[in-house]
């Protein structure tokens, strides 16, 4: 099973080098013989013709459908013409660079909350600061900007509202939970462990459609609540659960010596939790906590069932266009693209986290 | 621990707990008034929203209860299980419709994306560089895409196949066309039943068979092989019964009516899509955590196996995959069930599952509450049981510490 390295016969060369390679990486046996050439056989049967669709064939920019319908590739000048439609949606037009800037805005708090250096109580401060300008630019009204319904408020701007203040207000909603599920008192163990476990037997839909049918029954006649607050209420207490089952996780890891050492040193509950228990928990829970926020950014996507208008959605719409029918490879290509990227950075993000956190543990 | 030898018994009772005092200073009193505190709020806040609900329903006029169950649906469902006729049957059998075809997602969807799994994480543990590559990038693409996307990608390109009238043929009987794949299905006779019958009689003996052989292993040392029995009662039983019966199997086979095929079963554009979606987004978390479990056996355990003399299969069977099946299992159950929570995106693209049956019902009749909770009872009893069923195998396989 294990390689033989003779001395002597070492390689010599790069084409030599490769040879060796291939004979050690592909070649290694007759099974990975096979498996490679059934590998290069497909790559060579799909690869070329795809290429063919999205570069060779392909039509980039186009005024109308009729040079598209003649053409055997992709349509990218489908996404040439609806980009603006499904980035931001029915946003007036004209004022279409403030969603732009919310998503920048969005962009940069996230980034520099990634940053270990910015971890601090002025990182709170901030984030209220670019809220109201958030906010400010969204709705608008002053400053000479058109005052803009939550109706309107599509595409990426919606996706990543309802994603961070989803996640942003479910925390420490979810800190509570999972130390009310950690607590003593049976009656708050009871109702944690209740909501939880409720909430993580069923699917996000049935409680957006809570959100949305049973919302409006529950409250005296008269009030009316917008979608999209309906909406980012479902995705708080949805994600809420799932969060406090990763804190709780975390809260376990924490050593019972910690717990003692600080109820030993006269601290209040209160005090133990915050200065701490929590800062480990949370330490230790960072990277957990990081995936589940890559599948509630990809679970915003559920909001189109009850009729929001998010990033996928108006795709759907700008599809929907007869003079465009058909384009959806292109437009399904441009999305995923979005989320890939988003996702893929948390992902990137939560792995460096971890092996930094694990620096100190390692010989 | 403590210093003096004689202790008696009787000294390391625990000391009586004092009284508790009805004041805040006190812990436990204090945590009676928070857990009186927080049940009152819950107690009120639930007090408040079912109070104005009845008014509301009331001003709606929205009537309450089950009983719309037994009033004709007229729902039409295009896939069913058992039989469904939309101008005689009720409500509540449209919903049992729904929830059946909840299961059958669920159930394929979850074989299927064990497999294909399973396969993937064994196939970025490959020594081979390319398949290696080519899996971890399957994995990491596909998982970050939402699965909506990846469901409405899929139904589109399905309803892209031609109409029925230009229908791809695969050999000589099944067509693949924008109605979905037709394929022969055996005519149902009760020759057929019985010899089915036999076939499980056949693996509930070779079940006990084996049991059998094992313990006189155990008890003798003496091996009986297990697999004669099985070839024995699962396959020539059953066979010679139904060729004794005359072999009463004849095909229902799809044929081309006008615009659309009559006969053989089907495989609707709908549920293909919900499943390919469903099982390619799931295997690639599942090949995750089957890689993750199979690197958590450490090398020695390889090793030492192979310093014992075992050959690679009994190696794998007796000594890696157990280990790493204990790693894989509850991870594995989450991701189950995750994949029945997420089945219920069939909604989006018009696979009529429990949630697009019960939803079409509530916004027939205007009872939503019920409507939503006969959806989250379903899901609830669906997790419950998963999680049982589960939490018993890891139960078994798990490591007996002596």
């Amino acid at each position: 099973m294990s390689e033989i390295t003779v001395p002597g016969v070492a390689p010599k060369g790069p084409i030599g080098k490769a040879v060796f390679w291939a004979r050690a990486n592909l070649f290694n046996s007759w099974l990975n013989t096979i498996i490679t050439l059934v590998i290069i056989y497909g790559v060579v049967r799909l690869v070329p013709p795809v290429i063919q669709w999205a570069f060779l064939d392909s039509v980039w920019s186009a005024p109308d459908n009729s040079v598209c319908r003649a053409a055997l590739g992709a349509c990218w000048a489908f996404i040439g013409v609806w980009y603006r439609f499904i980035l931001f949606g029915r946003f007036p037009y004209d004022e279409q660079w403030r969603p732009l800037l919310v998503c920048f805005i969005f962009i940069a708090l996230l980034l520099m909350s990634c940053d270990r250096r910015f971890w601090n109580s002025w990182l709170m401060l901030i984030w209220v600061a670019g809220t109201a300008v958030i906010a400010t630019l969204m709705w608008g009204g002053v400053l000479g900007m058109t005052f803009v319904e939550t109706d309107l408020w599509n595409g990426l701007p919606l996706t990543l509202i309802l994603a961070v203040f989803g996640l942003g207000f479910a925390f420490p909603l979810a800190i509570l939970l999972a130390l009310g599920r950690r607590s003593h008192m049976p009656a708050i163990r009871a109702l944690s462990v209740g909501y939880i476990e409720f909430i993580r037997g069923v699917p996000l839909i049935t409680v957006l459609f809570m959100a949305s049918v049973m919302l409006p029954l529950f409250l005296p006649t008269g009030t009316t609540i917008n979608k999209l607050l309906r909406a980012e209420v479902a995705f708080i207490l949805f994600s809420a659960a799932y969060l406090a089952e990763v804190v709780r996780g975390g809260l376990q890891a924490v050593p019972k010596g910690q717990f003692e050492a600080a109820d030993a040193l006269g601290l209040s509950y209160r005090q133990k939790m915050q200065k701490i228990v929590l800062p480990q928990a949370l330490t230790i829970a960072i990277p957990p906590l990081v995936n589940t926020f890559i599948g509630a950014f990809k679970d915003t996507s559920l909001v189109i069932v009850i009729g929001l208008f998010d990033l996928l959605n108006t795709a759907n719409a700008a599809l929907n266009d007869p003079a465009w029918r058909g384009y959806y490879v292109e437009a399904y290509v441009m999305i995923s693209i979005i989320y890939f990227v988003f996702c893929f950075f948390m992902s990137r993000y939560s792995q460096h986290l971890e092996m930094s956190f694990n620096k100190g543990k390692r010989r | 621990m403590s210093g003096t030898p004689d202790i008696s018994h009787s000294d390391l009772r625990p000391p009586p707990r004092p009284r508790m005092r009805f004041a805040l200073s006190d812990p436990r009193f204090r945590g009676l008034v928070w857990q009186v505190a927080i049940l009152g709020l819950v107690g009120f806040v639930g007090w408040f929203l079912v109070r104005t609900t009845n008014i509301n329903l009331d001003h709606r006029h929205i009537a309450t209860g089950f009983g719309f169950l037994d009033r004709v649906a007229g729902i039409p469902i295009t896939e069913t299980l058992v039989p469904y006729d939309p101008g005689k049957d009720v409500y509540g059998r449209a919903i049992l419709i729904g929830i059946l075809n909840t299961l059958r997602v669920a159930v394929i969807g979850i074989v299927l994306a064990t497999l294909l799994g399973t396969v993937i994480g064994i196939g970025r543990l490959s020594p081979n560089w390319l398949l290696a590559k080519l899996t971890a990038g399957y994995v990491e693409t596909l998982r970050d895409i939402p699965l909506l996307l990846q469901l409405l990608f899929w139904y589109t390109l399905l309803q892209g196949l031609p109409p029925p009238k230009q229908a791809f043929q695969i050999g000589e009987s099944f067509f693949l066309s924008n109605r979905g794949i037709k394929y022969p299905w055996p005519v149902w006779t009760p020759e057929l039943g019985w010899t089915l019958m036999a076939v499980a009689i056949g693996i509930v003996v070779t079940l006990i068979w084996r049991r059998q052989a094992r313990s006189i292993h155990n008890a003798t040392g003496r091996r009986l092989a297990v697999w004669p029995v099985g070839v024995g009662a699962i396959l020539i039983a059953p066979t010679a019964l139904f060729i004794a019966f005359g072999a009463p199997l004849t095909f229902d086979v799809p044929a081309l009516r006008g615009f659309n095929f009559v006969g053989g079963g089907l495989l609707g554009p709908e549920l293909g899509a919900l499943l390919t979606g469903l099982v390619i987004y799931s295997s690639s978390y599942i090949a995750e955590i089957v890689r993750a479990g199979i690197e958590a056996v450490p090398k020695g355990q390889w090793e030492a196996g192979g310093a014992l003399g075992l050959r690679r299969g009994i190696l794998l069977r007796r000594i890696v995959i157990p280990q790493a099946l204990r790693v894989i299992v509850p991870p594995l159950t989450s991701q189950y069930l995750n994949l029945v929570k997420n089945s219920s995106l069939a909604i989006a693209i018009g696979y009529q599952d429990i949630v697009s049956v019960a939803s079409t019902t509530f916004s027939q009749t205007g009872q939503a509450i019920e409507g939503i909770l006969i959806i989250m009872l379903v899901y609830l009893a669906f997790s419950l049981s998963i999680s049982l069923f589960m939490n018993w195998y890891n139960a078994r396989i798990t490591l007996v510490e002596r």
